[in-house]
């Protein structure tokens, strides 16, 4: 048991240690608080499913000191985003800006939800017209039956 | 009546299938560029053979141009580069290289290696440039115009096929 504690103490400090190996950002913590925040709504382009922010990425390390710099010469946020978008395109953008090449992507679950209830109430009403002759009573399954036939060895 | 609503759900699914089959067959990878039909960014970088060297996007105005992104430690560049050389050797387009992200030392060796069919190579080691130009995937490869517009972009290695039927034609277009 004592063993069982020492590890766990080393690997305490072991995380302790690794955690204070992490890069100091904290010297203008604002400023990085800010850049993570603008990082945040950019994907990567090279692990596409990645924020800037997120990304160990070459690139990503480099457009996050992008971000940096130009905060630090008083950039808007707006100004970073139109400068990226130029650049990369809308496809940096993680939320795209709703235009008419875009209309789908937005609204294209949405109609598909319409059209899905539109055709339950359409059947249901449909259904709920016509008579009781129009469906099978329920039958008491013969159980045994289907047993017997799913088994012949028995 | 009744035979219409047994193809509808035949209908839909015949467009869901349409819609993925279309989808499979992109490229995810392949952003399109909003640099298409825009004027190349603005660069002056240093000659990676010569430091003392600068060349600046004025230099190349007025000239139809080849800028391929390139780095030593890009696998994917050493694919096209023995097309690229054999290009430079029968075409007298200028074809500037962008050594995107390497050191000099490195870039300049790889040339000695591999054959060298840059008019000139410009040594971006901050990839500062590389952002200007949108550039995520080395190789990248754009034509630019004598006004300087950026006229076709090739993410990737440049195949044999692509030069042909893209990039030579435009170039004999845009030099008529």
């Amino acid at each position: 048991m004592p063993r069982f504690f020492l590890a766990l103490a080393a690997l305490v400090l072991a995380a302790a240690v690794h955690a204070a190996d992490a890069p100091l950002t904290a010297a203008e913590p604002e400023l990085e608080k800010q850049m993570l925040r603008i990082s945040a709504e950019l994907r990567c382009l090279v692990c596409q499913n990645q924020t800037i922010a997120d990304s160990n990425a070459d690139l990503a390390v480099d457009l996050r000191k992008q971000v940096r710099d130009m905060l630090r010469q008083g950039q808007s946020e707006q100004q970073i985003i139109d400068y990226m978008t130029a650049r990369y395109g809308d496809f940096v953008l993680y939320r795209p800006p709703v235009k008419s090449s875009t209309f789908l992507l937005w609204f294209g679950p949405m109609v598909l939800m319409v059209a899905g209830l539109a055709t339950l109430v359409l059947v249901l009403r449909r259904r709920s017209r016509l008579g009781a002759e129009h469906f099978d009573p329920e039958e008491p399954e013969d159980t045994d039956a289907a047993q017997r036939s799913a088994d012949p060895a028995r | 009546m009744k035979r219409w609503q047994f193809l509808a759900p035949l209908a839909l699914f015949a467009v869901l299938l349409a819609f993925l089959g279309v989808g499979l067959g992109l490229n995810p990878r392949e952003v399109p560029s909003p640099l298409i039909g825009k004027p190349a960014p603005a660069f002056e970088l240093a000659r990676l053979d010569d430091p003392a060297v600068k060349i600046s996007h004025a230099d190349l105005q007025g000239k139809v141009w080849i800028l391929n992104v390139w780095a030593s430690w890009c696998a994917a560049c050493r694919e096209e580069h023995p097309l690229l050389v054999e290009f430079s050797k029968r075409s007298t387009v200028p074809l500037y290289g962008l050594n995107y992200k390497d050191k000099r030392d490195d870039g300049l060796a790889w040339l000695k290696r591999f054959g060298n069919p840059y008019t000139a190579s410009l040594h971006d080691f901050e990839g500062r440039v590389g952002i200007d130009f949108g550039v995520y995937g080395v190789p990248e490869t754009f034509v630019i115009d004598k006004q300087g517009v950026v006229r076709f972009k090739q993410i990737g290695p440049v195949t044999p096929e692509v030069l042909r039927d893209r990039i030579e034609p435009l170039l004999k277009q845009l030099n008529a």
